[in-house]
């Protein structure tokens, strides 16, 4: 069973991938698409089982893979309630992704390549998540990035986008140092690289210490700090995030599968998955919970400065990714997966909402085009208003009613005020940056939706409205020229040009084909109701240490605790919410022209938001020039100017003129050389044996 | 004798060392189906070998003894890492020659001869039992590839063959002297026994320092690695491949059979050294790649990177550096000579290295965009392939020794991604500007032939490398019980808290971290 749900996808990969064109499109498209619902299919009983009870947990064994000395590793699948969390999640949204993108990549020329691809990260996503050694665990992780770095490079004639994977993996890999580093030192200290077993041994190590990099510090402190910094890698953390807006060069069910629901939320699971780890070591939780809440805000303020509706959504993944963090720092582990779990629905729905926006408008991404387009693409309008309501966190405290998002993001800040200390730091944080978060969604959605349209000025839709190269381009099965190409169908759109005076520059935006809608709502009723039905498994105090039974570290008492927050607390994120809500429309309803005073009156903080903080700056300056230029010295003045000078050319000349030798080889002494070479060491041998 | 009943490895040295001869003496046509039988039977005898291998059984296996004039005899045998190194040997080899098939034009039957002249040498290096013996394979080893980048390479050859032949040569005087003397104290030249042989540690020192001056050269360590790229430009593409997967592991061979079981007080008192010369050659030759703008010099530098591994984990003194290390010879050796083939397929087509020159094959050439993408990952060291395995337990060994080496070997895996994907991007990805790029055909049959099979054996070694540890398991364990006495504790220095602390934290987990488990 396990087995079929992990392996289908590699075998439809290898399949799509191998045949690629000799298969043809539709039949590459078949088996990915058919093998994904086919283990989503398979995994829905796997954790309604967990949720209703009574399923306990199994380790599949399935072949040797390294053995050396004290290390035995072997590949194995684990399912307990953890592992089948991220089963639904990632199986679900991943077939969804794929059934979404059949109309969203349809005129893409390399679609086999395409599907592949995604078939391919979900196999490395599920080895990730049904890993019961780190090692295994290391292989998805390395296996997503790889798949990660395909797909974000998929449209590989574009610059941009090459180096956007380029810049992925590499950050990725500065995280995977840290992982790395964290292996080997949790074998090194437990001599097993086994999960069970390292979890187990952990509390038995609390207090020890260890030398590393020639500091003396606590080893259950440094052990976790390491793993985490690989945590921080995947997950886009402050500090190593800056691939993760880039990476939205990639087509936007990449953005929605890999970049928000599953990849990205790797590093969260980990952290739950060694959750007993992580409690015997306080220091490095509050280093996570510090981590966390300052991504959450870093990310959300960056947020609403920007004008591509991906990037939009992609700081806000980052900045939900830093509730998670936070939660799973201050220890409510189940409060950090439920938000994981309701996330990759919102956020999905938000992704591929923005991904049918984007389809409509011809491939244009910036907001500042949009306008107006609640009339003409309703469906659309109304599954991003739900992930909206979703990601905001609306809902009624007390009554039990709300959105995804307010079950799980109430648990979060909730569970943070009630752990104390550093928790009600984070607390406020958080409660800050949901303000910001109901800002920013509510701005996305004014400015696509509602006002006047202002497609008129958007080269995509001018290049639109003059379809004859852009059919030329087509048929030459071109990749996009500068920004996404969706399957689109220029014909469509019907030019008008009585239409041309009222800023839509007679366009016509169509509603996307079911193909591609019917996915969007199936996630639109898990962004609304996925809190309402699994809350009581994941955070309340019985039902979560029942549901999770072992799986992370499950704090009933915390649990117990955010359940008796005074009501002010309760009523928080409502009332922020409400006050971004309440901006949002100052500012991009009702008074327009107000965002435009705003950002010339605070000139240098727009700016310092608009540049993400000028990370990308500073990185370019301390890191890749530098190393860039150290390569150049090192090899001209090390390798050429040093060693060769003094070494092989400087032999040269001191024994008889490097001319001299130079002039005697090409003359044909190659063979005499070779000759005296072989007799010399022939005679010296043979003197050498007669001697002794 | 031979568990087969007939003495393979002579025979393996015979079949190539007689095809040789044959192809000085025949035409073009015949001297390349020539080489390619020899070498695909001395493959089928390798693999003939490998079954026959008894893993848990005698150390030396395969063994030949035929005693000579004075002390020398001629004797062979193997051991599970000789095993290995000699299946990689034979393995890449009738892919050499295919890679030849057409690339070589010129002098066709004295080039086939050179290889498989090398190839004799090659498998009597790592089959050899007696000290001189491997001192005569191990150096006529340079004769025929000094040949092939003088004779068929590139128009600098003369200078690269030079440096080539310098650099091995100095090293070679000081270990054959070495070799000298412990013939004289020990009184024998049977590898086997001076490896049990407890040298005085004043004479150790010595002796290790004239074997680390040939087998550094070899490896090669920085700074004496400046040979490499400038060999690897000049030859062709067939000599690169053996170049970097065959001869490059004679210095890790010889530091295992060697240095570190003949002389383990000295490699424990030089262990500073060769971690130093390591660290910096991972992060000094990583930079360089990172600005090369030769395919082949960008991956002559990643060699001597990934080869900087193979030294730190030898001399990590332990079970998990040890194999790690020998699986990233095995490893590199599969991955760089695929890769210089990758290069030497669009050479063959455009001739240039120069990386500017190409971009956007992944247009015309999907099929090689695909064979380079698995081994361009595998060379960044992504799990699921052959070179994860080794670079993995090998920092996982030297972590135990250092965690400043471990830390400082692993920023090589962040600099490996940046300048093989760089070089990737360049290479495969972007638009198709140059006409004469767009006119390049996709990989013919004969060359997807060639890297078929080494896709295959990355995967393999990457997914299940049981087969490739399990030989080398009872030997890697007897080195390092030998060496046991001399190794040095790791930095780590793990101490255990007050054992009431431990059960106060441990308490204090249980009430705080809930009933969670």
């Amino acid at each position: 069973m396990i087995q079929l749900i992990v392996f289908l996808p590699l075998l439809a990969a290898i399949v799509a991938g191998l045949g690629n064109r000799m298969i043809g499109n539709v039949p590459a498209k078949l088996v990915t698409t058919g093998a994904l619902i086919v283990s989503c299919a398979l995994s829905w009983p796997i954790f309604l089982g967990f949720v209703a009870g009574g399923a306990s947990e199994s380790v599949t064994p399935l072949l040797q893979f390294l053995k050396s000395g004290g290390l035995d590793v072997s590949w194995s699948l684990r399912v307990d309630t953890l592992t089948a969390v991220m089963l639904v999640v990632v199986t679900s949204v991943s077939s969804l992704v794929h059934v979404y993108s059949w109309g969203y990549m349809e005129e893409d020329p390399d679609q086999p390549r395409f599907f592949a691809y995604l078939s391919l990260f979900t196999f490395a996503m599920l080895m990730l998540v049904t890993a019961d050694n780190l090692v295994q665990m290391f292989f998805g992780w390395e296996g997503v990035g790889l798949a990660s770095y395909l797909l974000i490079g998929f449209w590989f004639k574009k610059p941009s986008a090459n180096a956007a994977a380029i810049k992925a993996f590499v950050v990725n890999r500065v995280g995977d140092l840290g992982f790395m580093l964290g292996i080997f030192g949790t074998f090194l200290v437990f001599g097993t690289v086994s999960i069970p077993d390292i979890l187990a041994a952990a509390p038995g190590m609390a207090g020890s210490s260890i030398s590393f990099l020639g500091m003396r510090l606590d080893t259950m402190t440094i052990l976790c700090l390491l793993l985490f910094v690989g945590a921080m890698g995947k997950s886009a953390q402050l500090g190593l995030h800056t691939w993760l807006p880039d990476a939205m060069e990639g087509p936007t069910p990449v953005s929605a599968l890999i970049h928000a629901a599953t990849m990205v939320t790797a590093g969260v699971f980990m952290v739950c998955r060694l959750s007993p780890m992580f409690e015997t070591a306080p220091v490095a939780q509050g280093f996570v919970i510090f981590i966390g809440a300052a991504t959450c805000l870093f990310a959300a303020t960056v947020a609403t400065t920007q004008t591509d509706i991906k990037r939009v959504i992609a700081y806000s993944t980052c900045s939900q990714l830093g509730y998670m963090f936070f939660a799973a720092g201050v220890g409510a582990y189940g409060a950090a997966m439920f938000h994981l779990f309701t996330h990759a629905f919102f956020k999905a729905l938000l992704f591929l909402g923005a991904g049918a926006v984007i389809h409509a408008m011809h491939h244009e991404q910036d907001m500042r085009y949009y306008g107006g387009l609640r009339k003409k693409i309703p469906i659309t309008f109304w599954v991003m208003v739900a992930g909206t309501l979703a990601i905001t966190g609306v809902g009624i405290p007390g009554m039990g009613i709300g959105f995804a998002g307010f079950w799980s993001k109430d648990a979060i800040l909730e569970s943070a005020f009630a752990a104390g200390g550093d928790g009600q730091v984070a607390f406020l944080v958080g409660a800050f940056a949901a303000l910001l978060t109901s800002f920013y969604s509510w701005r996305l959605i004014f400015l696509t939706f509602f006002g006047k349209p202002r497609w008129a000025a958007s080269e995509h839709i001018q290049h639109a409205l003059h379809d004859d190269h852009h059919l030329d381009g087509h048929a030459h099965g071109d990749n996009p020229p500068a920004q996404e190409d969706a399957g689109h169908d220029p014909a469509r759109h019907g030019v008008g040009s009585d239409q041309v005076a009222d800023g839509s520059g007679g366009y016509t935006p169509h509603e996307a084909p079911w193909v591609m809608l019917v996915p969007i709502l199936v996630l639109a009723v898990g962004a609304v109701f996925a809190g309402q039905l699994f809350h009581h498994a994941f955070v309340d105090a019985e039902g979560g240490l029942a549901f999770w039974n072992g799986s992370l570290a499950f704090d009933a008492h915390l649990a117990h605790a955010s359940h008796e927050v005074p009501s002010w607390v309760l009523f928080t994120p409502l009332v922020v919410m409400l006050i971004g809500l309440w901006i949002a429309y100052n500012n991009y309803i009702r008074d327009p022209d107000a965002p435009r005073r705003f950002t010339e009156m605070f000139g240098p903080l727009y700016a310092f938001l608009l540049n993400k903080w000028y990370f990308d700056e500073l990185y370019n300056a301390i890191f890749v020039r530098p190393a860039f230029w150290l390569g150049r010295v090192l090899w001209q003045r090390g390798d050429v100017g040093l060693i060769d000078r003094f070494g092989p050319d400087g032999a040269a000349r001191a024994v008889q003129g490097g001319s001299v030798l130079t002039g005697r080889l090409q003359s044909g002494y190659l063979y005499t050389y070779a000759l005296v070479m072989l007799l010399g060491l022939a005679g010296l041998a043979t003197w050498a044996m007669v001697r002794f | 004798m031979t568990a087969l009943g007939f003495p393979i490895l002579s025979l393996m040295l015979a079949v190539p060392l007689a095809a040789a001869i044959v192809c000085l003496f025949v035409g073009d046509r015949a001297a390349r189906w020539t080489a390619l039988i020899a070498t695909l039977v001395d493959l089928a005898l390798g693999i003939v070998m490998w079954l026959g291998y008894d893993i848990g059984g005698a150390q030396w296996q395969f063994t030949e003894h035929v005693d000579l004039f004075g002390r020398f005899a001629y004797a062979l045998g193997i051991d599970g890492i000789a095993l290995m190194l000699i299946m990689l040997s034979v393995f890449l080899m009738p892919i050499c020659i295919g890679a030849s098939w057409d690339a070589i034009k010129t002098r066709v039957g004295l080039y086939m001869a050179c290889f498989l002249l090398m190839e004799t040498l090659m498998i009597g290096v790592f089959a050899a039992q007696d000290l001189f013996l491997f001192y005569i394979f191990f150096e006529a080893g340079l004769i025929p590839m000094y040949l092939i980048i003088g004779i068929w390479g590139g128009t600098n050859r003369i200078y690269a063959s030079y440096k080539f032949f310098l650099y091995t040569l100095l090293g070679s005087v000081l270990m054959l002297i070495a070799m000298m003397w412990m013939v004289a104290q020990a009184g024998t030249t049977d590898i086997p026994t001076l490896m049990q042989y407890d040298f005085p540690a004043g004479a150790q020192t010595w002796l290790w320092l004239a074997f680390f001056a040939s087998f550094a050269v070899k490896m090669p360590m920085w700074p004496v690695h400046t040979w490499l790229p400038d060999a690897h430009v000049q030859a062709p593409t067939a000599g690169s491949v053996i170049l970097a997967g065959v001869l490059l592991k004679m210095g890790g061979y010889g530091f295992l059979r060697f240095s570190l079981p003949m002389f383990p007080d000295a490699s424990a008192q030089f262990m500073w050294l060769i971690f130093a010369l390591s660290m910096v050659a991972v992060v000094y030759t990583s930079l360089v790649a990172l600005v090369q703008s030769d395919m082949k010099k960008l991956i002559a530098y990643s060699s001597v990177a990934h080869m900087a591994i193979v030294t730190a984990g030898l001399f990590a003194f332990n079970q998990q550096g040890i194999e790690g290390a020998i699986m990233v010879m095995l490893g590199h050796g599969l991955v760089s000579g695929a890769l210089f083939l990758c290069v030497g397929v669009i050479y063959d087509r455009l001739h240039t290295r120069e990386i500017a020159r190409y971009g956007g094959l992944a247009i015309n050439m999907p099929r090689y965009a695909l064979f380079f993408m698995l081994f361009t990952m595998a060379s960044v060291g992504l799990p699921g392939t052959s070179n994860f395995v080794g670079e993995f337990l090998g920092i996982m060994g030297i972590y135990q020794a250092s965690s400043w080496v471990a830390f400082i070997c692993t920023t090589g895996i962040i600099l490996g991604a940046a300048y093989m994907l760089y070089l990737y991007r360049r290479v495969v990805f972007g638009e198709l500007v140059h006409d004469d790029v767009r006119a390049m055909p996709d990989l013919s049959v004969r060359e997807w032939a060639l890297l078929a099979p080494i896709a295959a054996a990355v995967l393999w070694m990457g997914v299940y490398p049981e087969s490739f540890l399990a030989p080398i398991r009872g030997d890697v364990t007897a080195l390092t019980a030998r060496l046991a006495a001399s190794a040095p504790a790791g930095d780590a220095q793990l101490t255990i808290g007050k054992p009431s602390l431990t059960e106060k934290g441990a308490a204090l987990h249980d009430a705080t971290g809930g009933q969670g488990h």
